[in-house]
């Protein structure tokens, strides 16, 4: 009892802080307190004001702003990379659990082959082949993600195969396409939602990673985590660059975190 | 018996896959390495020439069959950038690479295993939240902004290493410490609030079983009953996903080695990368993968050592 009002209480916060983000990220498509890439030599590195909430970068440009631009980078990056990876990992893992047999033991192998390789690895592999950019990092990640979200489901399908509703869905003369659709994927969701939730997170995480090091999201896109690494050159003379897109990263993934745990928690009991 | 049979020969049929993804990948991307040597108004004649010299014109099966057989033998090619032979551009790195990893592997493993059994030796109720709030906390820093945030302090404001710079234990191995110390506990960190809370959750799950009541019932004081019962069952999930975070560490160490500039495998892939040096790319991507098979498989073993259900299926 205690648990279950303590993941409610997880879900709740994570929604309220994510929903938070979501918004400014949403808003920062129409509007932004200054324009994210107007330059102005007078104010460089100015401190945290009212004026500038985050204070300013080299060029002068409004760091809050430009925050809000690189989470709606983040989210739109996540939220691709996740539907890629689930829709595709999803029909992978649902044919192969559901049917079983030898195309089921060769992707599984080749399942395994591929989860060997930590994802953004897998990753920075694909950007070498793609080449930079905001729609390649989301293909790369995206696939570099099928084999987690196919595992998954393809437990699921293979435990849920032998049970007397898909049996008696059978008997009845269902098609195995109306199945997998109507009866057995609608019984993964306790364990499919989590799984999307943190494939987000992950996906937040990557994307960061990636820019940080320079080979995901390129100008004039922005990006939270190559904003990191720019600021990590102005550390004395602007501590407010780096620390307060740190923080905006750490509060993204944090917020999604909560929710990804607290579900993941109702799911236990 | 058959079941290490089995998965070695498993882990072997991994390889091979990963081997030949990682050299098709290569092969099939657009981008000719001979136009980045040669510049693109070189004449049709010495592309050819080029070509011939790098093996490009021979079949790609062929090439996959000479790649592999050099590469057992730790010949991966030469590099396209470098003009040296791939296997000693990674000699120094990889020794890097690896003590970044140990380093941060010991770290977790002496940090979150006492950690999470001191946290489970009584209830505290506003202990276990506050725990379970710093962990879940922790766990949502990237590494990367904590390596950062610690050049900040320990770099630029303590002076206790020069980022930027990094000294290698056979140079001057105190000095070194700090290089190597900081970067381990960045990749670590997370990782130590994730095996803190694996353990944590198992060893509740445990302490709900039947056979600890029987336990208690015998005499046994909470701090024995974990000792000799439960720790033993509670363990064996967070062996193996310490197991599987030795595998990831690799990863984190990519990312990590360039915030604190540390000389080793994952900058070289970086730059490779950025390069087109496809041989070097290749290599690293087959040892960082040959790493990961090998962890996994060596995990699975222990696992099925620790429990011996684990060997029926």
């Amino acid at each position: 009892m205690r648990k279950m009002k303590q993941s409610r209480r997880m879900i709740f916060g994570g929604m309220i802080l994510s929903g938070t983000m979501a918004l400014l990220a949403l808003l920062s498509a129409v509007w932004t307190p200054y324009s994210p890439t107007a330059m102005s030599g007078a104010e460089k590195f100015a401190p945290p004001s009212w004026a500038h909430w985050f204070g300013t970068d080299q060029f002068g440009r409004d760091i809050f702003s430009r925050v809000m631009c690189g989470m709606g980078t983040t989210f739109f990056i996540a939220l691709g990379t996740v539907l890629i990876g689930a829709l595709i990992g999803i029909l992978i893992g649902a044919v192969t659990g559901y049917f079983g047999g030898w195309i089921d033991e060769a992707l599984m192998r080749l399942n395994d082959a591929l989860t060997a390789f930590p994802s953004i690895l897998l990753a920075l592999v694909f950007i070498a082949l793609l080449g930079f950019g905001k729609y390649n990092v989301i293909l790369a990640l995206g696939v570099a993600f099928i084999p987690s979200y196919a595992r998954v489901v393809r437990t699921e399908f293979a435990r849920h195969r032998e049970m007397t509703y898909v049996r008696s869905a059978r008997l009845m003369g269902a098609s195995h396409g109306r199945i997998m659709l109507r009866h057995i994927l609608p019984n993964t969701t306790r364990v499919l939602l989590p799984a999307l939730v943190i494939g987000f997170n992950n996906a937040v995480l990557a994307e960061a990673g990636m820019s940080y090091l320079g080979i995901g999201v390129k100008a004039p896109d922005v990006s939270l985590g190559y904003m990191l690494s720019e600021s990590q050159g102005y550390m004395m003379t602007a501590p407010w660059y780096v620390l307060c897109t740190g923080a905006v990263i750490v509060l993204l993934i944090l917020g999604v975190s909560l929710i990804g745990e607290g579900l993941q928690e109702r799911r236990g009991q | 018996m058959r079941y290490t049979a089995k998965k070695l020969a498993m882990m072997l049929l991994t390889m091979v896959i990963v081997s030949f993804l990682a050299f098709l990948a290569f092969q099939i991307i657009p981008g000719d390495p001979t136009v980045r040597l040669l510049g693109t108004d070189a004449t049709a004649e010495s592309v050819a020439l080029l070509r011939a010299e790098l093996g490009l014109d021979r079949p790609f099966f062929v090439r996959y069959a000479a790649w592999m057989q050099g590469a057992l033998q730790g010949d991966f090619g030469r590099s396209y950038s470098y003009a040296m032979p791939v296997s000693e551009l990674l000699a120094g790195k990889i020794g890097i690479t690896a003590l970044l990893t140990a380093v941060s592997f010991l770290l977790i493993v002496t940090i979150s295993l006492p950690a999470g059994i001191l946290l489970c030796v009584r209830e505290h109720p506003r202990l276990d939240r506050a725990a379970d709030a710093v962990n879940q906390l922790i766990m949502a820093i990237p590494p990367f902004f904590t390596g950062i945030l610690m050049t900040l302090v320990f770099g630029l404001m303590l002076r206790w290493f020069v980022p930027g710079s990094f000294v290698s234990p056979s140079e001057d191995f105190w000095r070194s410490a700090a290089y190597l110390v900081f970067p381990a506990l960045a990749i670590a960190l997370p990782r130590i609030a994730m095996t803190v809370k694996m353990l944590r959750a198992s060893v509740r799950g445990e302490l709900t079983k039947d056979y600890v009541r029987t336990a208690y019932s015998r005499g046994n004081s909470r701090w024995q009953a974990l000792c000799h019962h439960v720790l033993r069952n509670a363990v064996v999930p967070t062996v193996a996903f310490l197991a599987m975070t030795a595998a990831d560490l690799v990863a984190g160490s990519v990312v990590i080695e360039q915030v604190f500039s540390v000389p080793g495998l994952g900058r070289l892939l970086l730059t490779s990368i950025a390069n087109r040096d496809f041989p070097v790319v290749q290599a690293i991507v087959v040892i960082l993968a040959l790493w990961v098979v090998l962890v996994n498989g060596a995990a699975d073993l222990l696992n099925q050592r620790l429990d011996p259900r684990l060997r029926l299926s």
